[in-house]
């Protein structure tokens, strides 16, 4: 396995040839400023220089412009089924699929990845449905009983605490030998919260294969990026803890592309972790309990538009031809009745009767007898209900 | 007198003691542009300017502990916890110093200091967003707890915690945040800390609830009255600590019976305290064992499940007619 991992840096090493001229060497760090290098795809559609495009074939960037409609799809679809009050409170992602799709691919099939709450799309490319998805934004716990074979872990709410599980289990796969590396995703906002440098700290000192991947989309809830840190870029903050850190375009998925899989590379090869910053936006609001017209400009989320992630890969595909007006369509079609039939298969799980022993059930291996006690207290209360409720029906 | 939603009294209190005194200052996060997500502090910033209304970065224990060096320095800062389940990030700053400075320092640096946080479920919530930890800061010594079930009473509970010589944790229970409204005075005044309310006055038995399950006691009284014809009395605590011990024994003493309900997880939970309480004072008063109505020893269910988890006006009414046919 060492000579395999001493192949992939050396690798890993040729493959970042361009991006090294573009080093900060005093700073270590990899300071490309937007719309000069760390972007590839230009936002027409063009590439920045030939020879930065990462080595993906052409079904695969196809592929990935299906997953960033899908994702799309989905999003709209989860708000109308959330202002239907058919699921609950919802997290968009529209902007940002550049970033979650082109990190999530860099991954190899062992990796896992540790996500926040905004990552939908990250997450169905690594195997999660949207039925499991839409269920858990709909309330019902087994959305997040993640299947087998899934690397995925739970959705963690509680804002930069899921970066130090992501340490732990790459840490943890270091120690027993085995070739698992982790991404985790966060927002700009984490970076603002102790366990994000917690866990920069302990991957820097014990060189865990981590990638932390910070979606940097300018705001948290309200909170303008600025406001979090005095510091130019979130990706610098790596240099504090000895790591790298990039900061990308993440609208532009050939470039979040090829930054991630750098990363995935040099973990797997035992060169510790890394920092990256996308930077992206967030079309809609925070959540649906949100409303962005307080804090930002329509002219700012306009003009953000214009560097849309889904669009310049469109452009790209069809500069190629590889890509036309009726395939387009057809994809938003097919997308569109995909997530609906997970919509349908979710309101069949929606739907069915469910027994209360699932509030209790998870909360040890074995229960004890406190809960089965509060259990049984509760189911005898519902059937007292249920005979009281008959009773006075039958009154009526 | 203005109708104002729990809510708005948030803000008004707010308001009303930054205006009487420029040493209150607020921070937290979305609490200036935004408003807080509640918009709680709706208005506030545009009031009072970034320098006493600030949005701060991501950081809970960032804005405890600074807040307590304020606070220590001379300043009356309000901090918002933007919900119960974002609290722990602060615990420490909370548990370790804000509660202990009096003590370590032998009462020459204090700590006035109000942390404000939305807690409760009944919202359909995404995880982290319905607990309700009150018991965790009621066990540390040095905390005061104040939890307010009504308009009129947050508005004069959050003045009289702002002016409070000592750390204040100030739990607004959100289900109710848009509930209902009531008559609340303008400008100045206070519900001292400490002192309980009687909701319903009664005779055969003592109903003790704070914030969010008030009105679930209420219900509950009137479903004993109609139904059963059992006279309920109902004490709104207001503050768990210090706690009204007076009110508590006046009214037990009168009814013998007593039933305490609370929203959070049973084991080690407030109720505990009070059904011990009650018991080494005035056993022999009692005619029942004291009930307590709470939730099952699990985290809150997101959403779908939720109803039957939290106690509702069903579940008290049947600990009612334990204690009364005991
Ligand atoms: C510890 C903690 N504090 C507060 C919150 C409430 N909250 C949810 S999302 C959010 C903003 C997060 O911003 P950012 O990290 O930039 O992520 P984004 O939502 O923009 O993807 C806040 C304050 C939380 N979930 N966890
Ligand atoms: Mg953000």
């Amino acid at each position: 396995m060492a000579k395999a991992r001493s192949k992939a840096k050396a690798k890993a090493e040729v493959e970042v040839e361009l991006f090294r001229k573009h080093k900060d060497e005093k700073k270590g760090l990899w300071t490309w400023q937007l719309k000069e290098f760390f972007q590839i795809l230009r936002e027409d559609g063009t590439l920045v220089d030939e020879r930065l495009k990462p080595p993906l074939r052409d079904e695969e960037l196809i592929e990935l412009y299906r997953w960033m409609i899908r994702a799309r799809t989905y999003d709209e679809r989860a708000l109308a089924l959330q202002r239907q009050g058919r699921i609950g409170t919802y997290a968009p992602l529209s902007g940002q699929e550049a970033a979650q799709a082109g990190s999530a691919y860099a991954l190899e099939p062992q990796d896992w990845l540790f996500p926040s709450y905004r990552e939908h799309l990250a997450m169905a490319m690594r195997g999660l449905s949207w039925v499991q998805l839409l269920m858990y934004w709909g309330g019902l716990e087994d959305g997040m009983r993640i299947p087998e074979g899934v690397n995925v872990f739970t959705v963690s709410i509680p804002i930069a605490t899921q970066l130090l599980h992501a340490v732990g289990y790459a840490w943890a796969a270091k120690m027993r030998g085995d070739d698992v590396a982790t991404i985790v995703y966060f927002g700009d906002g984490g970076t603002s919260e102790g366990d994000f440098h917690e866990a920069l700290n302990f991957a820097g000192v014990f060189q865990t294969p981590t990638i932390f991947f910070c979606q940097n989309n300018q705001y948290a809830i309200s909170v303008p990026r600025t406001r979090q840190t005095r510091a130019e870029t979130l990706a610098q903050k790596a240099i504090a803890y000895g790591l790298e850190g990039v900061q990308v375009d993440g609208n532009d998925i050939m470039a979040v592309y090829k930054v991630t899989r750098w990363a995935v590379e040099k973990a797997h090869a035992g060169g510790g972790p890394t920092l990256i910053e996308a930077i992206t936006y967030r079309y809609g609001h925070h959540t649906t309990a949100d409303d962005w017209t307080r804090y930002r400009s329509k002219e700012e989320v306009e003009e953000w538009k214009q560097r849309d992630p889904l669009k310049r890969l469109r452009l790209y595909l069809e500069g190629q031809g590889l890509w036309d007006e009726a395939q387009e369509q057809r994809a938003w079609e097919e997308a569109k009745a995909e997530v609906a039939e997970a919509v349908q298969e979710y309101e069949r799980i929606r739907a069915q009767e469910r027994d209360v022993e699932e509030i209790f059930k998870y909360m040890y291996a074995e229960m004890p007898w406190h809960l089965r006690e509060e259990l049984e207290d509760l189911r005898q209360y519902l059937r007292e209900r249920a005979r009281e409720r008959e009773l006075e029906e039958g009154e009526a | 007198m203005a109708q104002l939603t729990l809510v708005q009294a948030v803000n008004d209190g707010l308001r009303t003691a930054m205006r009487a005194d420029d040493r209150v200052v607020l921070l937290g996060e979305d609490i200036g542009v935004d408003g807080g997500v509640f918009r709680a502090t709706e208005g506030l910033l545009q009031e009072f300017g970034p320098d006493r209304v600030i949005d701060t970065p991501l950081a809970e224990s960032g804005i405890v502990g600074t807040a307590i060096g304020m606070a220590v320095y001379g300043l009356r800062p309000v901090a918002e916890i933007q919900f119960d389940g974002f609290l722990p990030p602060a615990f420490d700053q909370i548990v370790s110093h804000a509660a202990r400075i009096r003590w370590r320092s032998r009462g020459r640096f204090h700590v006035p200091l109000v942390i404000r946080a939305p807690y409760g479920g009944g919202i359909r919530a995404l995880e982290h967003h319905s607990e309700s930890p009150e018991a965790y800061y009621a066990h540390t010594p040095g905390l005061k707890v104040v939890i307010p079930s009504n308009p009129y009473d947050t508005k004069g509970l959050l003045i009289a915690s702002i002016r409070d010589p000592d750390p204040v944790i100030f739990f607004e229970p959100k289900r109710l945040y848009r509930a209902f409204r009531e008559e609340v005075p303008e400008g100045d005044y206070e519900v001292p800390l400490g002192k309980a309310r009687v909701a319903r006055d009664g005779s055969d038995l003592t109903l003790i609830a704070w914030g969010s399950m008030v009105p679930v006691a209420l219900q509950a009284a009137e479903e004993a009255e109609e139904r059963d014809g059992v006279s309920v009395e109902v004490i709104d605590l207001r503050t768990l600590v210090p706690l009204d011990w007076g009110t508590i024994a006046q009214s037990v003493e009168k009814t013998g019976r007593v039933v305490v309900v609370q929203e959070a997880p049973r084991t080690g939970g407030f109720a505990s305290e009070l059904i011990a309480l009650i018991n080494d004072k005035l056993l022999l008063y009692l005619e029942a064992p004291v009930q307590r109505v709470t939730a099952p020893d699990t985290v809150i269910p997101l959403g779908r499940m939720e109803d039957y988890y939290l106690p509702d006006a069903g579940r008290v009414l049947r600990a009612i007619r334990k204690a009364v046919t005991f």
